[in-house]
C-alpha cells in the first residue's frame, strides 16, 4: 500500500469529529475523497507530475492538525496588515484552515455579492454549494483527495449575474500556530453571467514552526464573466505549500492569472484552466525568484475543449544558490478547438552552476485549424551585457541586479493594478538585493 | 601637454592565442588618434583591453592612465576614471530602459567621486540636452537600451552616452561601420562637439571616411599584433591610395 497510513488512520478514528462542523455537501464529498486517497495514497517520487518533489517526505513530519475546530480565531493577530499603498481593497483573512470574516469594513460589497466561509454559506445556498464544490477539482490527484477528505471550512466568493467589483478583494492567508502544523484550505469562486471582480490571494503562512498547507481553489466563470486573480506567496524556508487551482470557463468569460512566488520553501502550484465556451480567453503569467534550498514547482493545463478561444501563457524563474524548480506547462488542443490562438513562453536564468531548472513545455493538438506555438530557454545572465554595463561604469553586482530585475519585470509588467505593479517592482528589486530574506510579516505593506 | 595613457610594450592574448605583441602608444591630453589597420591585426583586442574585457589576458607590459596602472583598475572603475568605449556591436538589453541605465551608470560614477546621486529634475534635463546634442529622438530614449534599434541608432546612443558620461579619453572602436552617410556625419559631430581642448579619442577604423569628419593628429598603423607605422594625418590618404598591402609587405 502507499505511503498515507497514519493519514488514513487518523482520519478512520475521526471521522465524526472531521464531519461534526461541516456543511453536508463537503461530508458527502469527503467520502468519495477519502475512498480515493485510501487506494492511492501520497504520490510517488516516480510518477511523471510529481518528479523532483517528494511529496511523501513532507507528510512525513508530526503535523498537528485542528480537527476539533479548538482554536479560536476572533480577531487577526494584532498588528498584522496588508497594505498595497494606494491600492484600497476589501480585504478577509484566512487563519490557519479557517475564514475570519473581516467585519464590518470602510467600504461594502456590491448588493448580491457574497464572502463567507463555506459551512455559513453551505447553510443558506445548499443548491449553490452542491452544484460547484468538487465538481472541478474532484477530478484531482491525491492531493486533491486528501484536501477534499480533512478540509473542514474555506471561504465562498459569489458575485451574481451583471455584477461589477470595482474595488480588489484581498484574502490574505496566515498562520497562527505554536506547533507544527498542517491546514488544509479551499476556497470556490462562482462568478455568474458577465460579472468582474479582481482578487488579490496572499499567502503569509510563514512560521518559525515547519507547516504544510494543502490548499483548492476552484473557479467559475459564467460567460461573459472577467476576473483577474493575483496570488502572491511570501512564505518562510519551513513552509510546504501545496496548491491546486481549478478554473471553468464559459463562453467569452476571460480569466487573468499571476502567480508570483516570491519567497518560499517548497511550493507546488497545479493550474488547470478548461476553456468550455467559445471567445474564452486565458492569460496565465509566473514569476518565481528561488534561492538557498528552495523548490518552486508550477505544472499549468489549460484545456481547450471548443473553438475559437484564446491562450497565452508566461512563466518565468531567477533560481540562485542551490534553488530547483519546475516548469510543466501543457496546452492541449482538442479536436473541436478549430481556431485555437495560443501562445506558451518559459524563460529561466539560472544564476549559478548548482541552481536547477526543469522545463517541460508540452503542446498537445487534435484539431488542424489553430495557430499555436511555445518557447523555453534556461540560460544565464549574458557577459558581455554585463561587460557592456560595467564598461558605463554600473558596477558588475548592480548591473547583475539590473538585468535579473529586466528580466522578471516582463510578468509584473503584465500586472493590470497598477498599485500592485508598482509594489511588486519594488519588492521584486529587493528581493534580489536580498534585502528580502523572507516573509517575517508581510513585504506586500512594508514601506 | 601632460600624458593623458602611456602604452608601454603590451603583449595581450585571448583564449592562449597572442594577439597583441608589443604596443607603444603615447597619448596626450588634447590629441585626437586614429588606429587604422587590415582585418585580423588587433585592433579591436586593443580597445578591449584598455576597458578591461574579461575575456583577454595581459601576459606582458604596462598601461599608465592619468598617472594610475589602468591594469589594476576594474573596468567599472576604469569607467569613471574616464575611459570610454563606443562598441562595435552594442549589445541590446531588453527590459532595461536607456534612462534606468543611465542613471545607474551616472550615479555610480558620482558616488565613485563622492558625489551625492543626482536629482531627477536635474538627471532628465541632463538626458534632454545631451539627447538633443546628438539628436537621438526621445521615443528612442524611453525604450530598452538598444532593442530593435537600426546600427545608426545603436552608434548614435553611443555617442549619446558618451555625452552624459563626459569621458577623458573615449575609444571609438570602427563606429563608422553601418552606418550610411547622414548617420555618420551625425555621428561625427556628436565626437566633435564633445571635444575638449583636455579630452582626447583614439579613433579605430578602416576607412578614410570617419576621418574626413574626425580630424586626427596622429594616425598609426596597426599590423599583426604591433604598431608599424605613425605619421600625420597624410597618411590616411596614403593608404586610401595604396591599400594595406605595401605595410604587409613591409613587415
Amino acid at each position: 500500500m502507499a505511503c498515507g497510513e497514519e493519514y488514513i488512520d487518523l482520519f478512520e478514528k475521526n471521522r465524526e469529529l472531521i464531519d461534526e462542523p461541516c456543511t453536508p455537501c463537503l461530508n458527502r464529498e469527503r467520502e468519495k475523497a477519502f475512498a480515493l486517497f485510501k487506494k492511492k495514497g501520497f504520490p510517488g517520487k516516480k510518477e511523471e507530475n510529481w518528479l523532483h518533489a517528494d511529496v511523501a517526505k513532507k507528510f512525513a513530519t508530526d503535523y498537528g492538525i485542528d480537527l476539533g475546530r479548538k482554536t479560536r480565531i476572533s480577531s487577526v493577530k494584532s498588528g498584522f496588515t496588508c497594505d498595497v499603498p494606494n491600492l484600497k481593497t476589501y480585504r478577509g483573512y484566512v487563519v490557519n484552515d479557517s475564514f475570519v470574516n473581516p467585519g464590518k469594513q470602510n467600504r461594502e460589497l456590491p448588493e448580491g455579492v457574497i464572502l463567507d466561509s463555506l459551512n455559513s454559506f453551505g447553510e443558506q445556498h445548499p443548491e449553490i454549494i452542491e452544484k460547484h464544490y468538487n465538481r472541478l477539482a474532484g477530478k484531482g490527484d491525491s492531493i486533491v483527495q486528501f484536501n477534499t477528505t480533512f478540509v473542514q471550512d474555506g471561504i465562498v466568493l459569489y458575485i451574481p449575474k451583471n455584477t461589477v467589483i470595482e474595488e480588489t478583494i484581498q484574502i490574505v492567508a496566515l498562520l497562527q500556530t505554536n506547533i507544527e502544523l498542517l491546514a488544509n484550505r479551499r476556497m470556490l469562486i462562482i462568478m455568474e453571467d458577465n460579472s468582474q471582480a479582481s482578487l488579490l490571494l496572499c499567502d503569509h503562512s510563514a512560521t518559525e514552526k515547519s507547516s504544510l498547507s494543502t490548499e483548492v481553489v476552484e473557479v467559475f466563470l459564467g460567460c461573459g464573466a472577467s476576473l483577474d486573480l493575483y496570488e502572491l506567496e511570501e512564505t518562510a524556508e519551513s513552509n510546504t505549500r501545496l496548491s491546486n487551482l481549478y478554473v471553468s470557463q464559459e463562453a467569452g468569460s476571460r480569466f487573468n492569472h499571476c502567480n508570483i512566488t516570491l519567497t518560499n520553501g517548497f511550493t507546488r502550484n497545479y493550474i488547470e484552466v478548461s476553456l468550455e465556451g467559445e471567445g474564452a480567453e486565458t492569460n496565465i503569467n509566473g514569476l518565481a525568484i528561488g534561492d538557498k534550498s528552495q523548490h518552486i514547482d508550477n505544472r499549468t493545463l489549460i484545456d481547450h475543449k471548443v473553438g475559437h478561444c484564446t491562450s497565452n501563457e508566461l512563466y518565468k524563474y531567477v533560481l540562485d544558490d542551490e534553488s530547483t524548480a519546475v516548469f510543466a506547462g501543457k496546452m492541449l488542443i482538442r479536436t473541436n478547438a478549430q481556431q485555437t490562438v495560443s501562445q506558451q513562453t518559459n524563460r529561466n536564468l539560472c544564476l549559478t552552476s548548482c541552481a536547477r531548472m526543469y522545463a517541460q513545455p508540452q503542446l498537445e493538438i487534435y484539431a488542424d485549424d489553430v495557430k499555436c506555438s511555445h518557447g523555453s530557454t534556461v540560460g544565464q545572465l549574458d557577459e558581455n551585457t554585463l561587460f557592456y554595463m560595467q564598461q558605463r561604469g554600473i558596477p558588475a553586482d548592480e548591473a547583475r541586479h539590473l538585468l535579473m530585475y529586466a528580466f522578471a519585470g516582463e510578468v509584473i509588467e503584465n500586472i493590470k493594478l497598477e498599485p500592485l505593479k508598482e509594489r511588486l517592482h519594488i519588492l521584486v528589486e529587493k528581493r534580489f538585493r536580498g534585502e528580502l530574506n523572507h516573509c517575517k510579516a508581510c513585504n506586500l505593506c512594508k514601506q | 601637454m601632460e600624458n593623458l595613457l602611456e602604452i608601454k610594450n603590451l603583449h595581450a592574448t585571448i583564449d592562449g592565442k597572442e594577439i597583441l605583441k608589443g604596443i607603444n602608444l603615447t597619448v596626450k591630453a588634447g590629441e585626437v588618434h586614429a588606429i587604422m589597420g587590415p582585418n585580423g591585426s588587433g585592433k579591436s583586442t586593443l580597445s578591449n583591453v584598455l576597458v578591461g574585457h574579461p575575456a583577454y589576458t595581459v601576459t606582458e607590459g604596462e598601461i599608465i592612465y592619468k598617472g594610475k596602472n589602468l591594469l589594476e583598475l576594474a573596468p567599472e572603475d576604469r569607467s569613471h576614471e574616464g575611459l570610454f568605449l563606443s562598441f562595435q556591436y552594442p549589445v541590446e538589453i531588453p527590459g532595461v530602459s536607456i534612462t534606468n541605465f543611465m542613471r545607474a551608470a551616472v550615479n555610480a560614477k558620482r558616488q565613485y567621486q563622492g558625489q551625492e546621486p543626482m536629482n531627477a529634475t536635474e538627471f532628465l534635463k541632463m538626458m534632454r540636452e545631451k539627447r538633443a546634442m546628438v539628436n537621438l529622438d526621445s521615443k528612442l530614449a524611453n525604450r530598452s537600451v538598444n532593442e530593435g534599434f537600426s546600427g545608426g541608432e545603436k552608434k548614435r546612443n553611443e555617442i549619446f552616452q558618451m555625452a552624459m558620461l563626459e569621458p577623458t579619453l573615449s575609444i571609438l572602436d570602427e563606429t563608422d561601420s553601418g552606418l550610411d552617410i547622414d548617420a555618420l556625419r551625425i555621428v561625427a559631430e556628436g565626437v566633435n562637439k564633445l571635444k575638449r581642448d583636455d579630452t582626447s579619442s583614439i579613433v579605430i577604423t578602416h576607412y578614410q571616411r570617419l576621418l574626413d569628419y574626425i580630424k586626427p593628429d596622429i594616425v598609426h598603423i596597426l599590423y599583426n599584433g604591433r604598431i608599424v607605422k605613425t605619421a600625420g594625418p597624410e597618411l590616411v590618404m596614403e593608404l586610401e591610395e595604396r591599400g594595406y598591402d605595401w605595410i604587409k609587405n613591409e613587415n
